[in-house]
C-alpha cells in the first residue's frame, strides 16, 4: 500500500487513534496501555503484516519521553511510524515488544541506557553500553556531567 | 681575558644526576650490542580498537610490509611482546582493560599511541562524555603518531624513532653493593 | 586402592564454566567481549557485553551543525565510510528539497560501489584467516590497495573520506578518472580466479562451512537482520532495489539471495554480490556526464520542523538515518540504525549447540564491525 492508501486504512481501523504523516511515513499515536495488543494486530493482519522492526528509539522532547517505533512489511514493502508519549520522567515503564519482535532485545537495553526508560516483559534488561556504576542517563536533555568539554 | 666559568645554563640538572655513572662505562659496549638486538626484533601486540587498526592491518599486509625492520611477529599475547600500538579510541569503559595488559607486559616495554584519538582524544575531544582524551592518562607514551588515520608510512616513520629510542638508552645498569649496616 | 573401580566418562561428574572471549582478541572484529558458558566444547548459551568503544556519537551531533556531523559518520562503520556519509547527506538534501546534479550521482554511486569492493575484500582476507588460512589475508589487502590508490588520488584520504556532502560532492574527479576505473576492473577481473582456486573451492574450508550457522528465515526478520546475513537466508531486503536512491533505479543489476541459510550461504552471497558491483560500474563508466559536481547550498543549513528517515544499503545491511528537526542549525535528535547492531542478534541463535570453533566461523561470516555496533 503506498502512504495515503495506508494512512486511510488506519484511520478507518482504528477510529479512536490519531493519524497523522512525516515527511517519509504515515504517523500512528497509541497510548500507553493499548501498545501491545494495537501493534500486535497490525502485525498479523493480512492487509499490512508488519513483521520487520527495523528502528526503535526514544526522543526527549520537554517535558515528555516518546518511543518511537518503525515498522516495515517483507511482503508488501510499506512502512509506517508508531509514536507513544509517556509523561512521566522520573520513572517511566512501558511494556515491552519483545514478545513479537526479538530485535527489541537490544534495542531496549540500548534505550533503558540511554533515556531510563524500562520495560515490562524484558528477558534480560541491563545497561549494555555504559559501566554499571554511571550515573545519570546520557541522551536526555538535562543531563549534567563536568567532565564534557565544549566549543 | 676573563673565561666565564660560572655560566650555568638554567636547566634542573639534578634531574640527570645517577649515583651509577662511575660504574656503567663497563657496559658501554655490551649496551650497544644490546639495544641493537632489541630495537630489531620488537614484537607488537594486536590492540587495534577502531578505524587505525585498518591501516595498522595495511602496514601489516604486503604493500607497506613492516616485518622488513623487524616486527614480524604479532602476538596475540600481552607476556609474550614488548611493544604495544595503541590504535584506536580509548573509552572509560576500556580504560581498566589497557591498564591490565599494559601491567602484564614484561620490561622493558614500550607504547607508541597511533592516530588523533590515541593521542590526544581526536575528533571526539568535544562534547563527548565517554571518551579519555589522550591514551597518555592511562600508560606512559614513548612515540606519538598523528593523523586521522595515519598512513602506513606514517606508522613505520614512528616506529623507526621508536628504534632509535632504544639505540640511544640504556640496556644494562650495575648497582653499587649496599653497604652492610653496622649493627 | 588398587580395587576401587574407575569411574566411566559418563559418571564423572562434570560442570559448565564461563569463558571470557575478552575485548582483546586476535581476530579483526574490534572490541567486543562475548562471555560464553561452555560444556567441554558445547556452547550452551552467549552473551556479548558492548560498549568498550562507545563514544556518544549520537549525544555529540546535537551540539554540532548538519554539515560537521558528517565527519562523524564516516568514522562508525569505517570500511563503508562513502556510503555512511551518502546517507546522511541524503537525508539533509530530501528535507530541503535539493536537486543534485547528474554528474554528481553518478560519481556518488561508483564511490559507493568501489568501497563495498574494498569492504568485501577485506572481509575475504579475514573470513579466511579466522577460518585458519593465512594467505588470502595478504591476497585481499593486495586488491584492496589498489582501490585505495585511485580513493586516496581523488578525494584525499584511504580510509576516512568525507567526501559526498549535502548538495554534491566535494570537489571534481582528476581527468584520468574514466581510464584509470576501467584498468582497475580488468586487473580485479583477472585475480578472481585466484580465489575460487583458494578457498570457494577447498575442500575444507566447504566441510567447515557447509551446514553449519543455521539461521532460519523467520527468525531473521523476526531479528531485523538485513544485507548479506538476511539475503542469505532467502528473505528480500536490497534497499537498492525497493527503496531507490540517486539512480539506482535505471541501473540493471540483479539482487543476490540464496536459500542455505548456512555459513556457505553469506559466503556465496558477498562473493556474488562483489561480482554484481563491478558489473553496476561498468555500466556507469560507458556513459559518464559532463557538467557541475555540485549545487549551491546556503552556508548555514537549517532544516523544516519536522522528522525524516533515509535508509541506504552499506556493505553489511541497511543503514537509517533519522532526523528530529526543530528549525535551527543544529538538529535536536539524530539517531543512526546501523546493521550490526542488529545482526549482532544472530550470533546466539546460529551458535548454541556447536563447538567453540564455530563461533569463529560463524562470526566471521556475520560480518561484525564493532564501532558500527556502539557508536
Amino acid at each position: 500500500m503506498t502512504k495515503k492508501e495506508l494512512k486511510q486504512y488506519l484511520e478507518v481501523t482504528y477510529p479512536n487513534l490519531e493519524v497523522k504523516e512525516t515527511f517519509n511515513f504515515p504517523l500512528l499515536l497509541v497510548n500507553k496501555e493499548d501498545v501491545i495488543p494495537v501493534l500486535k494486530q497490525l502485525k498479523d493482519a493480512p492487509e499490512t503484516r508488519f513483521n520487520f522492526l527495523f528502528c526503535e528509539t526514544a526522543v526527549d522532547q520537554n517535558p515528555n519521553l516518546e518511543m518511537i517505533y518503525h515498522l516495515s512489511s517483507t511482503y508488501y514493502h510499506h512502512d509506517l511510524e508508531v509514536k507513544v508519549i509517556l509523561e512521566e520522567r522520573e520513572n517511566p515503564i512501558i511494556d515491552s515488544v519483545y514478545s513479537l519482535w526479538e530485535a527489541a532485545d537490544l534495542y531496549e537495553d540500548e534505550i533503558y541506557d540511554m533515556f531510563g526508560i524500562r520495560f515490562k516483559g524484558h528477558p534480560n534488561l541491563r545497561r549494555i553500553m555504559l559501566t554499571d556504576e554511571w550515573n545519570g542517563f546520557p541522551l536526555r536533555k538535562d543531563y549534567q556531567d563536568d567532565k564534557i568539554i565544549s566549543l | 681575558m676573563d673565561v666565564k666559568k660560572d655560566f650555568i645554563p638554567e636547566f634542573e640538572a639534578e634531574a640527570y644526576k645517577d649515583d651509577m655513572g662511575k660504574t656503567s662505562f663497563i657496559v658501554t659496549s655490551i649496551d650497544v650490542v644490546a639495544n641493537w638486538g632489541r630495537s630489531n626484533s620488537l614484537w607488537p601486540l594486536s590492540f587495534g580498537t577502531s578505524c587505525c587498526a585498518i591501516e595498522l592491518m595495511s602496514t601489516v599486509s604486503a604493500k607497506y610490509d613492516w616485518s622488513r625492520f623487524g616486527f614480524e611477529v604479532m602476538r596475540a599475547s600481552p607476556r609474550q611482546c614488548d611493544l604495544i600500538i595503541v590504535a584506536g579510541t580509548i573509552t572509560h569503559k576500556m580504560a581498566p582493560v589497557l591498564k591490565r595488559l599494559y601491567d602484564q607486559m614484561p620490561e622493558p616495554r614500550y607504547v607508541i599511541a597511533m592516530g588523533a584519538c590515541a593521542v590526544s582524544g581526536g575528533p571526539f575531544y568535544y562534547n563527548s562524555y565517554a571518551v579519555v582524551r589522550g591514551v597518555d592518562n592511562v600508560i606512559p607514551v614513548d612515540v606519538y603518531i598523528p593523523g586521522c588515520p595515519p598512513r602506513p608510512e606514517a606508522l613505520i616513520h614512528g616506529m623507526l624513532t621508536l628504534q632509535e629510542k632504544i639505540r640511544k638508552s640504556k640496556a644494562y645498569v650495575i648497582e653499587k653493593p649496599k653497604k652492610k649496616e653496622k649493627q | 586402592m588398587e580395587n576401587q573401580p574407575i569411574p566411566s566418562p559418563t559418571e564423572l561428574r562434570t560442570e559448565e564454566f564461563v569463558v571470557n572471549i575478552g575485548p582483546q582478541h586476535p581476530a579483526t572484529h574490534g572490541v567486543l567481549r562475548i562471555e560464553a558458558t561452555l560444556d567441554g566444547e558445547t556452547v550452551k548459551n552467549i552473551l556479548p557485553h558492548l560498549g568498550y568503544i562507545h563514544r556518544g556519537i549520537e549525544k555529540m551531533t546535537e551540539s554540532m551543525l548538519f554539515k560537521q556531523s558528517i565527519y562523524l559518520t564516516s568514522r562508525m562503520d569505517y570500511l563503508s565510510a562513502h556510503i555512511n556519509n551518502h546517507a546522511c547527506s541524503l537525508a539533509v538534501e530530501n528535507a530541503l528539497g535539493i536537486e543534485v546534479p547528474a554528474r554528481a550521482k553518478v560519481i556518488r554511486i561508483i564511490m559507493d560501489e568501489l568501497q563495498r569492493l574494498t569492504s568485501h575484500e577485506l572481509w575475504w582476507g579475514s573470513c579466511a584467516m579466522d577460518i585458519g588460512a593465512v594467505t588470502p589475508f595478504f591476497l585481499g589487502f593486495r586488491d584492496r590497495e589498489r582501490i585505495l590508490e585511485i580513493f586516496e588520488a581523488n578525494t584525499g584520504n584511504r580510509l576516512t573520506m568525507n567526501y559526498i556532502t549535502p548538495g554534491g560532492i566535494m570537489r571534481d574527479v582528476l581527468p584520468t578518472f574514466v581510464t584509470d576505473v576501467k584498468e582497475l576492473l580488468k586487473k580485479i577481473k583477472g585475480y578472481r580466479h585466484e580465489y575460487d582456486q583458494l578457498i570457494t573451492g577447498n575442500f575444507i574450508f566447504q566441510h567447515r562451512t557447509q551446514g553449519v550457522g543455521y539461521l532460519s528465515k523467520e527468525q531473521a526478520i523476526s531479528l531485523a537482520c538485513s544485507g548479506p546475513v538476511a539475503r542469505a537466508s532467502g528473505v528480500s531486503c536490497d534497499v537498492r532495489k525497493h527503496y531507490p536512491y540517486d539512480g539506482y533505479e535505471k541501473l540493471d543489476f540483479q539482487e543476490v539471495i540464496d536459500y542455505g541459510c548456512d555459513n556457505w550461504a553469506r559466503y556465496v552471497v558477498r562473493m556474488e554480490e562483489m561480482k554484481q558491483s563491478i558489473h553496476i560500474i561498468e555500466q556507469l563508466l560507458d556513459n559518464f556526464p559532463t557538467g557541475d559536481y555540485r549545487t549551491k547550498i546556503k552556508g548555514v543549513i537549517k532544516l523544516p520542523l519536522g522528522e525524516y528517515y533515509q535508509r541506504v544499503e552499506t556493505a553489511r545491511g541497511e543503514l537509517g538515518v533519522y532526523i528530529v528537526a526543530d528549525g535551527s542549525n543544529k538538529p535536536y535528535r539524530m539517531k543512526f540504525r546501523t546493521p550490526s547492531f542488529s545482526n549482532l542478534g544472530a550470533v546466539k541463535p546460529t551458535t548454541v549447540g556447536l563447538k567453540i570453533a564455530d563461533l569463529m566461523a560463524n562470526m566471521s561470516t556475520i560480518d561484525l564491525v564493532v564501532p558500527d555496533i556502539d557508536r
